[in-house]
């Protein structure tokens, strides 16, 4: 409050107070101007491949979007199966530890699985080629000779393992922490007393969870898997390590002609790629990062419509 | 029915119920069972070992079955779904677990004899050709990239988190609130060929690759952590800290450093080193950005420069000769990732456990 002719009473600026909301204020922007640098630099350099007359893409495709679809399906396709087995593992582990393990427990059973976030996905891609892998290849034979009548398992059978199915597990195994994570922490967040309500009313365990934690939890646990569907889409390494690929669009998942993924498909020919042929990896590269950004910004949806009415994030 | 003289009491709150322990004794029986299926499947030949991976997992799945049918027949359609889920839920966990331990266990059963040779710490691969060699030039270029990054990372995640917390208002605040999140969806193979394209076009250097180049990749994935590290724990910080020192006429810079830095430090370093933690085993954008190399290179301006899980990724991929040599020397490296990643995390904890403010009166 300002009495008379005084006018506003204004804080004193000192020089220090300027200096460091200004430093903020350009590190707040640099994070602005290191996206659209990403965005800029990924067109710059893709353009090239995007343009190119038949004849000098890689792979002999007659245009860009030919060349980068099987690339897409790929993508898609591994990560779709990896979400298969990781949603219900996932959902199954948070609630183990949430509300059926002990609770003195829980906490030490969430480190450990936070355990595996802790694995560098080199590591993970080793492990899936050379112990995974021939781990599955029986199981992958017998599937093939005896339920061969679902398209899924046709084909000749990869000696090795190197399929699309042992990578999807890998890559399965790898988003179970981070999908793990969020629905724990969504799980606990279920009102209290509805669950006593529940019990009260003679439900068991898990007609209570049914009625008072999944309806609850259920955007929460949208976004959980979108954030893993996410990291699986652009996940390089297991996939360029273990993957036997091909230029093939396939449903089929024990076979040796894999699909192969954009981030994969990048790493493996990185280092010989020049001209057109490093263009197009780029431009894919591009296209890895619309795809992700597309999936993101769905979780972050889902997210955001809830938060104004509970108390999650 | 004469009453007391016939048979056992029955106990009215159990009946109809499944003995107490009898859940445990059909997990044992279960996993006993397939266990005996496997030993049967080793001695006819299928299986060259015990496969006890298998026996373990069938063993679970055989249990979730029979105590599903039993609780059926024993206890009503109600509880035994119950008991089914219940099942299914600690299989699910069981499962989660297989993988860690088994990838535990082989990386440790198989690094840890190369990793100890005298070899491994005091080479690099500069005119190795035979089973020795080590991995002195990926352990200088992890320090040095992992160093740069972190140097360009703190300062702007940072600023930024305070900004968000102590200055933002507004548009501004809601862009940079959003790109923070998209930043954290940023495969981390587009980070590399950002960095990569970056450099390239700035230098017309086709083939550029660099350390700093693949710094600039890892900063790029590591601000938006630090960012959320930070914003939360300076969050965390009381506002009536902060009123008390404007009350005392303190300038908000020196608020800022003087009583909401100290107040938070421990969580912003815990923060810094899980993100260390997370980006040192980055694989794909130093592979595309920093290159690889056989040779120490100190300089991280010129030439490619040879990173622990490049090398091990390239050590699997490029196996010569005896294969044996590259892919234990891949298992070694493995191993020593594990094993700083596992040290960064427990000095994060213990960080965040010592240096954290003390609550409350003494």
């Amino acid at each position: 409050m300002t009495t008379g002719t005084a006018g506003r009473i204004t804080a004193k600026m000192r020089l220090g107070d300027r200096v460091f909301s200004t430093s903020t204020i350009v590190a707040g922007s640099i994070i602005l101007a290191v996206l659209a640098a990403v965005a800029i630099f990924l067109i710059a350099k893709s353009i090239p491949a995007i343009t190119a007359k038949p004849g000098t893409l890689p792979n002999a495709a007659p245009n860009f979007w030919v060349y980068v679809g099987p690339l897409v399906f790929g993508t898609v396709w591994a990560a779709a199966i990896a979400m298969i087995f990781a949603v219900p593992i996932s959902i199954g582990v948070a609630l183990f530890i949430s509300h059926y393990a002990p609770r003195r427990i829980a906490q030490v059973l969430g480190y450990v699985v936070d355990l595996l976030a802790a694995v560098p996905s080199v590591v993970f891609g080793l492990w899936g080629v050379l112990v995974l892998a021939p781990a599955l290849t029986p199981f992958y034979y017998w599937l093939n000779a005896n339920v061969q009548w679902i398209p899924l398992f046709g084909g000749v059978v990869d000696a090795q393992g190197k399929t699309v199915l042992t990578v999807a597990i890998v890559l399965a195994v790898m988003v179970l922490p981070i999908m793990t994570a969020i629905c724990r922490e969504i799980f606990l967040q279920a009102p209290r007393l509805h669950e006593e309500a529940a019990l009260a009313l003679g439900a068991t365990r898990w007609e209570m969870i049914k009625m008072a934690v999944l309806p609850f939890a259920r955007p929460g646990i949208v976004s959980a898997a979108m954030l893993g569907l996410g990291r699986a889409l652009g996940e390089t390494m297991a996939v360029a390590i273990i993957l036997s690929p091909a230029i093939v669009i396939s449903f089929m998942v024990v076979t040796s002609q894999n699909p192969n993924t954009i981030a994969g498909n990048i790493a493996l020919q990185f280092a010989e790629a020049s001209g057109v042929g490093l263009s197009s990896l780029v431009a894919s590269g591009l296209i890895l990062f619309v795809i992700t950004f597309v999936v993101n910004a769905i979780a972050r949806y889902v997210v955001g419509r809830r938060k104004a009415f509970s108390g999650a994030n | 029915m004469t009453a007391i003289s016939a048979g056992p009491i029955v106990n009215s709150l159990t009946t109809g119920k499944l003995p107490k322990g009898s859940v445990w004794l059909i997990l044992v029986a279960s996993w006993v069972l397939m266990g005996l299926v496997f030993v049967f499947v080793q001695l006819a030949g299928g299986t060259k070992t015990f496969n006890i991976v298998g026996a373990i997992f069938l063993g679970t799945i055989l249990f979730d079955i029979l105590i599903w049918v039993l609780s059926r027949l024993v206890e009503g359609a109600r509880k035994a779904k119950d008991r089914l889920i219940t099942s299914l839920i600690s299989t699910a966990f069981v499962v989660t677990l297989l993988p860690l331990v088994s990838l535990l266990y082989t990386v440790v059963s198989k690094g840890f004899v190369r990793m100890i040779e005298p070899s491994f710490f005091s080479e690099s691969m500069r005119n190795i050709l035979g089973s020795d060699g080590g991995i002195v030039h990926a352990i200088i270029g992890t320090l040095e990239i992992t160093l740069s990054a972190t140097i360009i990372s703190v300062p702007i995640g940072l600023l930024t988190a305070v900004y968000l917390v102590e200055y933002g208002r507004g548009p501004l605040a809601r862009t940079i609130t959003f790109l923070v999140d998209v930043m954290t969806g940023i495969p981390s193979i587009v980070a590399g060929l950002f960095a990569f394209a970056l450099f390239v076009l700035i230098t017309g250097n086709p083939g550029y690759r660099t350390g700093f180049s693949g710094s600039v990749a890892l900063a790029v994935l590591m601000i938006p952590i630090v960012v959320r590290s930070s914003e939360e724990m300076l969050k965390l910080v009381p506002n009536e800290l902060r009123e008390a020192s404007f009350a005392l006429g303190v300038p908000k810079w020196l608020t800022v450093l003087k009583v909401v830095f100290p107040t938070s430090i421990a969580g912003i370093v815990t923060g810094i080193t899980l993100a260390i933690a997370r980006v040192i085993g980055e694989t794909a954008p130093l592979l595309v950005a920093a290159g690889f190399t056989a040779s120490v290179n100190y300089d991280p301006f010129n030439h490619p420069m040879m990173t622990m899980p490049v090398f091990a990724y390239t050590q699997y991929m490029q196996q010569g000769a005896i294969q044996s040599d590259y892919v234990n020397r891949a298992w070694a490296t493995a191993l020593t990732l594990i094993l700083i990643v596992m040290v960064l995390n427990i000095v994060a904890r213990l960080v965040a456990r010592i240096f954290a403010p003390k609550l409350g009166r003494r």
